[in-house]
């Protein structure tokens, strides 16, 4: 008998049909992932088996958990089987614990709640939990706070919250997808190794074919809260039979045509950059101490080309972007744009700052709400001594709007009125309207799905070749950087350990630290290799 | 936490320093002569050098200064120029009325404000929510006078209850004393206790939308205690902040009430003081409140970073 089943399940929330007809099933010990994108509906049917669904939710069919109709039970009675015949995890680690109670009271508190045990012995088995999540006692003392870990730290604390009853169904949902490429790597491989210890069934949800490729025993693929294919990992990646699955993997694999002609003129040239922080005092008369973010990073990129930038959470990507774009002074060395200095004395030089502009990773948090698109899209006419007005500048709008596979009218809209997708677009079209030569693109399509992750490729390419643009393409996703990206550059604790042409780096990585990070990021099968 | 602490009461310390010298140079500032001012038109030279002696206003800036803060220092905030009594015996006096006050309606505030926010925060959207919502509304609303007026009528003209007014005095007893304080703390209390209801309901329902509040339900919590557990002390920073400030401003911002319920309180002394140009009154009460509000926002402070772990670090 399977632990989990779900059959015929349909879910609405306030009237909208969410769920229709899902059907999917997990036995003991087996790997089950489930794969769509943003609105398929995965989640929902994670919420669904743990009925912690929204207010206004309607759950109709039948979801049967190790032998529990879970749509049939009181609050009462789920309250004894979550956490305890089932464990879930969740997506963001940063926000997923309570920021004020140590991790050894939130990983106890699962134990106490389901059994009458003392909070001593609780303690014990909750430091057990922790050190099966390989969190040792020496570095993690269950007195720890939550804003004392990393991110792939906190996630192993919620798994430990989720494990430490040893359930029976686990529930992980996009688990790795806020994390580096090597941490989530780890991440895996502990739930893999947890479902082997125990037996446990693993629900895994994620939007990453790859993730699920070589770990998941079945797939569940789903699209607009339906079930579209599932089978075997191996013989769904083989067969392929819905179209929509087909188009899901190549999507992921998507590489854009792209324009290869480039001259061998530097555009920008960064010449041993080094960006310190300012560290808090320890005592009041301490010497200052600094943080050094950058370190002695020399590069140039030639007009036309494309050049990635790669390296995990904290290795100073984002410190270098912002002294690129002028946003911040460094301590030494040079950065130029054609020659020009970023920097003219300590402040920014705008005839330099108009040359380029920015892209960044988060659609729905880098655009005013209150503005409507037209205006959104001029913000980077204030970097003009002479910005148009009137007819010149709605020309202006409608040209970018237009460049961008959007229609001119689309600027009388509020942001709000945009999918993901649609946002990244303005936010190029944005960073098009003042005829840039350079595009610094900073994660831009990491929050994306991956259909419009390649769509958006696309366009990047064909701009590319239009305008003649020069990209800086910062990611930590590597198959993206591999797709786009003529030359690529492989940064760690601040330095650049490694550069070299795109294929020549992912094919014969010469750096320690490049191998592990490309040995770490998953990968598609081959079609029909599988 | 204790090194916390110290950094704490090191900036408190520099802050009450700075406020002294800010008050000083303002009452100092201030025109008009209060020797002139005490002795009248016809005075001598002489009796007014002498009077200024006395009270204190002869010297350099430097040297009035100190000896002003020395004197607080040891308990000597000097001779007020219209009673030619000690300051520090009419302080002593108003303040045994004021702060009792304050802490009273205070606590009648947070005792309202606390069951209320929380329950409407844990019914969100029903009828309890929306009652809740409805009164807190109308104690915003409401002027505390005409509130504290129409309490004296029911309360005290009708039902005899309490006295229309006055203090019983505390060598009368506890009782009769925090019973002649109960109808102007309940005036005082209430718009204070409906913004607080407020700020607990809306920060409550922030936290409990929080991630950690989803993760706590899966674990198997019910709604009831992912909300005490997690969400509540979570919940608690921007109340303590408003307490902090309710709490300043009820030590001087009584005055009407005061007056509704003739309580001889600070707010009526300084308002007095203030019109009979008692310079060295003012100047010692107003230091007297920043003192207060300063060792209130130090407590505060302290609340913070006992509720909250990562407020510990910086300091």
């Amino acid at each position: 008998m399977s632990l989990l089943e779900i059959e015929g399940l349909d879910l609405d929330i306030h009237g909208e049909a969410i769920l229709k007809g899902v059907s999917l099933g997990v036995a003991p010990g087996q790997i089950v992932g489930v794969i769509g994108e943003s609105g398929s509906g995965k989640s929902m049917t994670a919420f669904s088996v743990m009925q912690l669904l929204p207010d206004g939710a309607m759950c109709r069919g039948r979801v049967t958990l190790n032998g529990h109709e879970m749509l049939a039970l009181s609050e009462q009675s789920l309250c004894r089987l979550r956490g305890n015949e089932v464990g879930m995890v969740f997506q963001e680690p940063m926000t997923a614990l309570n920021p004020i109670q140590t991790i050894g009271a939130q990983v106890a508190e699962t134990i106490l709640i389901h059994e009458d045990v003392s909070r001593a012995e609780a303690m014990s088995r909750a430091r057990g939990a922790l050190e099966r999540c390989e969190l040792p006692e020496a570095k993690f003392p269950l007195s720890r706070y939550p804003h004392e870990l990393s991110g792939g730290q906190r996630q192993r604390v919620v798994i430990a919250m989720a494990i430490a009853l040893r359930p029976k169904l686990l529930i992980a949902d996009e688990p790795t997808t806020a994390l580096d490429v090597t941490t989530q790597a780890q991440i895996l491989q502990l739930l893999r190794r947890l479902v082997d210890e125990d037996g446990m069934g693993l629900m895994l949800i994620t939007h990453d074919l790859a993730v699920v490729a070589d770990m998941a025993h079945e797939i569940v693929i789903m699209r607009h809260g339906e079930v579209v294919e599932a089978g075997p990992t191996a013989r769904v990646f083989a067969e392929m039979r819905h179209p929509y699955t087909r188009a899901l993997f190549e999507a992921s694999g998507h590489q854009p045509e792209r324009d290869e002609t480039r001259r061998d003129v530097p555009l920008l040239q960064v010449r041993e950059v080094v960006r310190d922080y300012a560290l808090p005092r320890t005592r009041l008369f301490a010497p200052q101490e600094h943080f050094r973010a950058v370190n002695g990073v020399s590069f140039e990129i030639a007009k036309g080309e494309s050049l990635g930038l790669v390296g995990e959470s904290g290795c100073g990507k984002s410190t270098l972007t912002r002294a690129i774009l002028g946003l911040e002074e460094v301590q030494s060395g040079q950065i130029l744009l054609d020659g020009e200095p970023v920097f003219t004395g300590h402040r920014p030089n705008r005839e330099v700052r108009r040359r380029m502009q920015v892209v960044f990773q988060d659609p729905f948090g880098s655009f005013n709400p209150r503005w409507k698109v037209g205006p959104l899209v001029t913000e980077p006419f204030h970097l003009l001594d002479d910005p148009p007005t009137g007819a010149a500048r709605d020309a202006a709008i409608a040209e970018a709007l237009e460049s961008v596979g959007l229609s001119a009218e689309d600027r009388h809209k509020y942001i709000h009125e945009f999918s993901g997708g649609q946002r990244q677009r303005i936010a190029i079209a944005r960073a098009l309207i003042i005829k840039p030569e350079l595009i610094i693109l900073d994660e831009a399509v990491s929050a994306l799905d991956v259909s419009i992750r390649a769509q958006i490729l696309d366009l990047l390419a064909d701009l590319s070749g239009r305008f003649g643009l020069t990209y800086l393409f910062i990611s930590h996703d590597l198959s993206v950087v591999r797709t786009i990206t003529d030359r690529v550059m492989v940064m760690q604790a601040g330095e650049i350990v490694e550069e070299g042409p795109t294929a020549l780096v992912f094919d014969a990585p010469q750096h320690d630290y490049t191998k592990t990070l490309i040995a770490a990021a998953p990968v598609l099968p081959d079609r029909g290799a599988a | 936490m204790l090194r916390f602490a110290f950094k704490r009461l090191v900036s408190l310390s520099l802050s009450l320093v700075v406020a002294s010298v800010v008050i000083f140079l303002f009452v100092e500032v201030v025109p008009g002569d209060p020797a002139a001012y005490m002795l009248g038109m016809n005075a001598t030279e002489e009796t007014l050098a002498a009077l200024r002696d006395q009270l204190g206003l002869s010297g350099t800036l430097v040297e009035r200064y100190l000896s002003w803060v020395g004197g607080m220092l040891r308990g000597d905030f000097g001779t007020s120029y219209t009673y030619r009594t000690p300051v520090s015996e009419m302080i002593g006096e108003r303040l045994w009325i004021s702060l009792p006050l304050a802490l009273y309606a205070l606590t009648l505030s947070t005792l309202i404000a606390f069951p209320a926010g929380i329950w409407a925060a844990s019914k969100r959207g029903s009828v309890a929510d929306v009652s809740v919502m409805g009164l807190t509304q109308l104690g915003v609303a409401i002027p505390n006078f005409w509130f504290a007026m129409l309490m004296v009528l029911v309360f005290s003209i009708n039902l005899r209850w309490f006295s229309a007014g006055g203090f019983a005095g505390w060598e009368s007893g506890f009782l009769p004393a925090m019973k002649s304080l109960t109808l102007p703390a309940i005036a005082l209390a209430l718009p204070q206790a409906s913004i607080l209801a407020r700020v607990m309901r809306s920060s409550l329902l922030d936290t409990l939308s929080e991630d950690f509040i989803r993760t706590a339900r899966a674990k198997g919590l019910t709604k009831r205690q992912a909300l005490w557990r997690h969400a509540l002390r979570n919940a608690l920073i921007p109340v303590l902040t408003i307490i902090g400030l309710q709490f300043s401003f009820l030590m001087a911002g009584a005055i009407i009430i005061e007056n509704v319920f003739s309580l001889p309180g600070l707010g009526r002394m300084v308002f007095q003081a203030i019109s009979a140009r008692d310079l060295i009154v003012v100047e010692s009460v107003v230091m007297l409140l920043v003192f207060a509000v300063i060792v209130v926002n130090f407590a505060v402070d302290i609340a913070y970073a006992a509720v909250d772990p990562r407020l510990r670090v910086r300091g």
